[in-house]
Formats: structure tokens, sequence, C-alpha cells
């Protein structure tokens, strides 16, 4: 993982897996890339055509919330998301963004709003907000889940070496 | 000392477990319905090429089923052949929702249960550490038998006194997750113990352990008493069961006192779960569907109280009430009962057991600007399918007061 650089999207607290991924395209989800198309349309109707390769979505707190279904964190890999930047994530969520090597970071998004041009060093733990001139500390992720996001996700993590992360 | 959540890590590794520690930890059941089942069986193939125990793997085919579109018949029928041949369990159409089949026939205290759908959590009310993965971890977990965690901190919910008149085990959680709010328990295992806990049936604990997610709990454990005991004889026929409690001396991160006076019926008002209103604040609010059924309330206690509650009565003209029994068992014991004789001459529309229109991709997804109260667990926006449709989350009582008075009812004022 290098260093990251794109615009922030910003969205508020409590954006559920319903906003990220709409149940009413449950029938899409053996087709990514059709279901791709709808990523966070509850929460904004255009976002899957203004974003761009490298953005951040930045939200307020409890990021993911709801269901399972891990088919929210693929969406926004496959948007070209680099990163997902909130106070604080649902647990399921989480997890599913990591498995699937979509780095999720804890911050104080309160100083980034949309459209700022950010720069995310995910080993020096910093956020640079380009446009206000300013640096956000990111929380400190434990070793596993770094790891984790190093192969790229769970299963290459496990195709590698052939085991689960914990030692 | 330990709490419950440390307790079944204990058993399982034969030593002390503190929270904030990484494990990994062998896993009793696993499961998938099928909005995670085809993507969790694509993940298992990358990585394995046998199901580590298959009769501990279960697919339920709930969510959409039967199937309303041919992409999701084709999801059912990948499902179907991974199972045929990977021998593992297949829970098919009319069979019921999955969280339900594992408490009436598999979950047993101890037991680490993980399932890729959130609401996995309702087996913790007979002391499993059950929660919710994703495909990934699930197809992780049927691969290798095992699966990583981190210890969670503990809390501790003590709801001591009696429940008055009207007040069902939906109206305490929804009471509880309005004051803790939707990330009040993120990552925690939570506890709840008191005399109103120890008061309900196993069936309305379950409500209060599915909707611990809702509060983002990883878990929401019952300890294991009597109750736990009777029911799983009842459902089982057996009584080699764990005890699993806690230590008096378990530490909790938080502890968090209700008493039942304080909490009447109320609601979860749209588009969050911990938006809870008193009855008396939405009473009156117009209502053009009333859904009852899944794995919140979709049991047999749930259906016996709507059934008191419409006997000899019939739905409002302008209201559309649609039930759905949360299994093949709850259906078949609600028939024998006369409940389902007394829907139908309500007027009500009874829907095979399954998730119905709950996860919003068939069997009655609301029109725009539409007024829907549920039994269900949540209320986001889009949940029940679209986005311009407000949804209120209520109990079974509830629920059927406002389905003959075709507005939001206190149900007080049908029960004796």
């Amino acid at each position: 993982m290098t260093v990251l650089r794109g615009r922030a999207w910003k969205f508020g607290d409590d954006i559920s897996t319903d906003h990220i991924i709409p149940g009413r395209y449950y029938h899409l989800r053996s087709n990514l890339p059709e279901l791709a198309k709808h990523v966070m349309e509850d929460a904004d109707p255009e976002f899957s055509k203004k974003v761009r390769s490298g953005d951040f979505i930045v939200a307020g707190k409890n990021f993911g919330m709801g269901s399972s279904r891990e088919h929210a964190a693929i969406v926004i890999k496959l948007a070209k998301v680099s990163a997902v930047i909130a106070k604080s994530f649902a647990r399921i969520f989480f997890r599913n963004a990591i498995n699937n090597g979509l780095p999720v970071i804890i911050a104080d998004t309160d100083k980034i709003d949309n459209g700022d041009e950010l720069e995310v060093d995910l080993e020096k733990g910093v956020i640079k907000n380009l446009t206000k001139g300013i640096d956000i500390k990111i929380q400190p992720l434990p070793k596993v889940i770094l790891d984790i996001l190093k192969e790229g996700g769970i299963v290459e993590y496990i195709k590698k070496h052939k085991k689960l992360p914990v030692h | 000392m330990s709490t419950m959540a440390e307790k079944i890590f204990e058993l399982k590794l034969g030593r002390r477990v503190s929270p904030g520690e990484f494990i990994i930890a062998p896993v009793d059941i696993v499961y998938f319905q099928d909005g995670t089942g085809p993507l969790g069986i694509r993940r298992f193939n990358d990585i394995a090429m046998e199901v580590f125990k298959p009769d501990r793997v279960h697919f339920f085919i709930d969510h959409a089923s039967p199937s309303p579109r041919k992409e999701l018949s084709n999801d059912h029928k990948f499902i179907r052949e991974f199972c045929s041949k990977m021998r593992t369990n297949l829970h098919d159409y009319g069979e019921g929702i999955s969280h339900q089949i594992i408490v009436e026939k598999y979950a047993k205290p101890g037991d680490i249960i993980v399932g890729a759908d959130s609401h996995s959590c309702t087996s913790g009310a007979l002391g499993a550490f059950a929660t919710g993965v994703g495909s990934t971890d699930a197809a992780v977990a049927m691969g290798m038998g095992t699966l990583w965690f981190r210890m969670p901190e503990s809390y501790r919910i003590e709801i001591s006194g009696k429940l008055g008149k009207g007040v069902f085990s939906k109206d305490v959680i929804l009471y509880i997750i309005g004051k803790l709010r939707v990330d009040g328990a993120t990552y925690k295992a939570v506890e709840f113990v008191g005399d109103v806990i120890e008061q309900l049936s196993m069936e309305s604990r379950f409500t209060i352990s599915n909707m611990v997610i809702e509060m983002g709990a990883k878990v929401g454990l019952i300890p294991t008493d009597k109750e736990t005991f009777r029911y799983l004889k009842e459902m089982r026929g057996e009584d080699n069961f764990l005890e699993i409690v806690p230590d008096a001396e378990a530490e909790y991160e938080k502890e968090f006192y209700f008493s039942a006076d304080e909490i009447p019926p109320g609601v979860a008002a749209p588009h969050n779960v911990d938006n809870w209103k008193s009855i008396e604040d939405v009473e009156g609010i117009p209502v053009n569907q009333v859904f009852i059924g899944t794995c919140t309330n979709g049991r047999l206690e749930d259906l016996r109280i709507v059934a008191k509650i419409l006997k000899g009565r019939k739905k409002h003209p302008e209201t559309r009430l649609i039930i759905s029994p949360a299994s093949k068992k709850v259906y078949i014991d609600a028939l024998r009962e006369g409940l389902i004789d007394i829907f139908i001459q309500a007027e009500a529309v009874i829907l095979p057991p399954g998730c119905g229109p709950c996860v919003g991709v068939h069997a009655g997804v609301p029109a725009d600007n539409e007024v829907v109260v549920s039994t269900q667990n949540r209320n986001f926006k889009g949940r029940m399918g679209n986005p311009n449709a407000q949804i209120y989350l209520a109990s079974p009582a509830t629920a059927a007061a406002t389905a003959i008075k075709g507005e939001i009812t206190d149900p007080r004022d049908f029960l004796d």
C-alpha cells in the first residue's frame, strides 16, 4: 500500500448497507459489475457517475451499519474508491472491507469537506488534506488487519500463507 | 473472572482469554442464506477443496423464496448444486428463516456460531456465541473449521421489574436501542439479565438477541436457565446441555440498568432503529401496510398474540395485512391451533415461511410515500425495496391493533 490520493466524497453518520447497495438490487448480487453501478445510490443517486478512480468516501460515525452483505464493501472497491474514511465503522462492514482489501480508515473527519483533495499514508498513519493544508491523524489498525490488507484481502492471504492471520 | 462471551471461548480453547485479544477458535455451526451464499461459495472455491465438516454447514434459501426472478433462480440453483456436491445441509423453499431453524434445531449453549447474515446473533439467547459475518468469513469457517476473532469487551444490561400491559420483548429492545443508539454497543458482547429477562419465554428472548446488531453489538447473550433447558427439551427432546452463565465477579466495560416501569409500548420511527417513540406520540398515523413475521417476531407466541387481537375482527379496508410464519414448524403449529384461520378471516394474506417483504426483494414492496408498520428489525431507508416508503417497527400486538384500525394504534386498546 503506497500513498493514496484522491478527492473526498462526504457523507453523514449511520450510512447503512441499504444506502450503499439497496436490497432492491438483490438480484444483481451475482453480477457485480452491474451491481456496482448502484453504489451509494440511496445516499447520493449520482455518486456512481461522479466518482473517479482513487477517490475517497468520507463519512461520520458508524459507516456500514446493518446487513452483513459483503457486496457493500465490494461495490465500493469496484467503484475504484481507494479507501473509506470515517469516525467509526459498523463491525461486519469493517471486517468485510478488510477481507476484500478495501482500506477502512478511522479518523476525525470533521475537517474534511466534500471535494477536498486528500493524500493518505497508511504506514505513517496520516491524512494530508491538501485543500485545507492540514494533517489529520489516523487511528492505528492492529497488525492482524494490516497483514490482511497488505495481501489484498483474506482470500489472498490464505492462498499465500495457507493459514489464518493470527499467530 | 469471566463474562458469558469469555466463558464460551475459554471452554473451547481451554485457557483464559481477555478482551481485545485476537484468537483463532473452532466454529460449531456455519450458515449462509441465498443473498450471501453464492458469494460465499465462490470465495470458498478460491481457498478450499473440501468442506471442513459438512454436517455443521447449512444453506438457507429464505430471502427471495420462492424466487421472484430468473437471476435469483440461478443463484438458488447454484446453492443447491453446491450443497448436493459437498453434502452440506440445504433448507429450501418453505422451510423458513435461517435464524429460526437454527434455534429450533441446531444451536446449543456454548456453541460458536457464524452466519453470513447480520441477524445470526439470534442464537445468543440460548447462550451461544452467535454472530453475523460476511460471505468470505463464513467461507473461511466452512473451509477451515475455524475463524479469527477479536475477543470483544462485554456490556451488561439489567432490566428489572415486571412488564406492563401491552409491553412485549420487542418494546423492551426498541426502547433500549433508542437509549444506547444504533452504534451504542459496536463490537461489544452484550449480556441481558434481570427479572424481566428471567420472566420472558425463550421465544421472546430471541427477539431481544436478534436485535443487538441494531446497536452494533457482536453478540447478545442471555444466561441459560430453566426456561432455556425447557425450550431445548421441547424442541430437541434432549436435556444434556451446557450451562452458560457469567461469573459473579465478571468484569464489564459498561453496565446499564432499566426498569420495566419506564418502558411503554413503542415504535422505531423512520429511518433508523434508534428513532424510538412512545406509542402515544405516533398514534393515529395512517398506515397502508402491516407486516407480521420475520426472524424478529414470526414465532408461535407472536402469532398467538396477533390471533388474540384479530379474532372475530377484520383488518381495516384500506390497510393491507401480510403475515408470514418464521418456519415450517411455526406454520404447522399455527395451523393446528386455528391461528391461520383467524388470520384469513381477518383478511390477511399468508406468505410461506421465509423473510417475506422485510428484505425488499418481493412479496409486499410498498409504494412511494406509503407507511408500513412491521414486526421486523430494520427500518432503514429503502429496506423494504422502496426508499420513498416510511417504515415503523413495532411489536406483533401493536402491528395487529394497527391493522384493524388502519392507523398506528396502542395495543392496550385491544387487550384485557
